[in-house]
């Protein structure tokens, strides 16, 4: 029986400057759901430096439609047509292959299919707002769907959401766990959210904002927003070394 | 630092919805995916003594909070992460109930893992939290109020400072193969959080 050697170099130490602290007093929920004390730092072993591998094989063919994913046949979703796409990358650069993203949204209007939502905003009979894929060789990855409409939500009596993507990303290991939200380009309520102000510091929020690349627009169907993401890097003496000579 | 490295991409709450996307058929949207990732770890029959973990997530306040996701990743019974055993995933995910904020994990006791350095841990399972009011996924570790011996050896358990706080990662025996393991993200049992 062959057990698996990971890489026990081990990752990168997390940078916190770029994620939101643990409490956020303007973002209401944190406040009784944040640590209060240090977190405890340690070298990880095999449970934090690996993690669950899957298989393109598991993806069904509409898994990334989220368009159709949902639709009766012969119908589809309601809202602007958008295909989302970019590039997974590591810390030190290299692509993350085989990484599994999930995404979530609200519909066109702004209203999630969930049971607990209680938005005056209709649903879209056609319109699920789940989509799933694997990045490829090169970290890539797209799904296509509708933009999302911004919505008010139970924080301050005007809180508005921008107009966003939840993003999941397993990685390769369980340290490069991460879950965001992708904003779009242009829209003036990223700058007034508390959820987005969670996080302290303008160029970290810009890498959350797709950018429009009408350039890759697919004609009288789709435009296309580009977002790439980065996960945690893995250590590597070989790489480090390069750098010291660079 | 002269280290050209890219800036990892910022952490933001997973929300109250994110059963759509992570659990679909749990948020009653059925149709889309045939069944929600690591609902089952078991596939089969498979080596080891099948264990049952369940738990809650708790506030600041003392409510159990239903709206929360967990993930556990763990070694199956000899130790090797999802190679050894075909049967096993290693990998679980599920979200609080609802209702009740439980969450519950049909698995089996993982056996032991080599530190870095060699020396052997106590059986655990690495859990990750996530939740609306949580702006960055916690990861803890859960360990076993029966492997006493194994406890008092383990490279990280006998590290940490505060002794008394120790407990908040050790699962409890409730009956022959079932454990509580409840998760405190705030007050006087505080569960340990790490930073791996
Ligand atoms: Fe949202």
């Amino acid at each position: 029986m062959t057990h698996k050697s990971p890489n026990q170099n081990g990752f990168l130490v997390r940078n916190h400057d770029g994620h939101p602290a643990a409490l956020t007093p303007a973002y209401k929920s944190s406040v009784t759901r944040s640590p209060t004390k240090p977190l405890l730092s340690f070298p990880g072993s095999m449970g934090e430096q690996t993690g669950p591998v899957f298989g393109h094989d598991m993806l069904g063919p509409l898994d990334k439609d989220l368009i159709l994913n949902f639709a009766q046949p012969g119908e589809m979703a309601l809202g602007p047509r958008i295909i989302v796409r970019g590039r997974v990358l590591d810390q030190t650069g290299r692509p993350v292959p085989n990484c599994l993203i999930e995404v979530w949204q609200a519909n066109a209007g702004g209203r999630y299919r969930h049971k607990n939502e209680a938005y005056l905003a209709p649903l879209d009979p056609n319109f699920g707002g789940c989509g799933r894929m694997i990045t490829d060789e090169n970290g890539a990855y797209e799904f296509r769907t509708v933009t999302p409409g911004p919505y008010p939500w139970p924080n301050g009596m005007a809180d508005w959401r921008p107009a966003h993507i939840h993003f999941s990303l397993m990685g390769q290991a369980f340290s490069q766990r991460l879950i965001t939200q992708m904003y779009f380009e242009g829209d003036p309520m990223i700058w007034q959210c508390p959820i987005v102000g969670s996080i302290d510091d303008t160029e970290a929020i810009k890498s959350l904002v797709a950018s429009l690349d009408m350039a890759e627009a697919v004609p009288m169907d789709a435009r296309v927003y580009k977002f790439d993401i980065v996960l945690r890097g893995r250590r590597q003496t070989f790489f480090e070394n390069r750098w010291e000579g660079l | 630092m002269s280290q050209k490295l890219l800036r990892e991409t910022s952490s933001q709450t997973a929300g109250p919805y994110v059963h759509i996307g992570c659990t679909p058929n749990f948020a009653e949207m059925s149709g889309v995916y045939d069944e929600d990732l690591g609902a089952k770890m078991k596939t089969g029959p498979i080596k080891g003594e099948e264990i049952t973990i369940t738990g809650q997530v708790f506030d600041g306040t003392g409510m159990a909070i239903r709206d929360a996701m967990i993930e556990i990743w763990q070694a199956d019974a000899d130790g090797g992460f999802a190679l050894t055993e075909s049967n096993f995933t290693g990998w679980g995910r599920c979200p609080t109930d609802m209702e009740t904020g439980q969450f519950q994990f049909d698995t089996v006791k993982p056996g032991q893992v080599p530190y870095m350095d060699g020396r052997l841990q106590a059986p655990h399972i690495t859990v990750w939290i996530v939740a609306r009011g949580i702006n960055l996924g916690l990861h803890t570790r859960l360990y076993f109020d029966d492997e006493a011996k194994a406890n008092a050896a383990d490279p990280i358990l006998t590290k940490i400072e505060h002794r008394n706080r120790v407990p908040t990662l050790i699962a409890k025996k409730q009956s022959s193969g079932s454990y509580l393991f409840d998760i405190h993200l705030q007050g006087e049992h505080e569960t340990i959080f790490f930073d791996m």
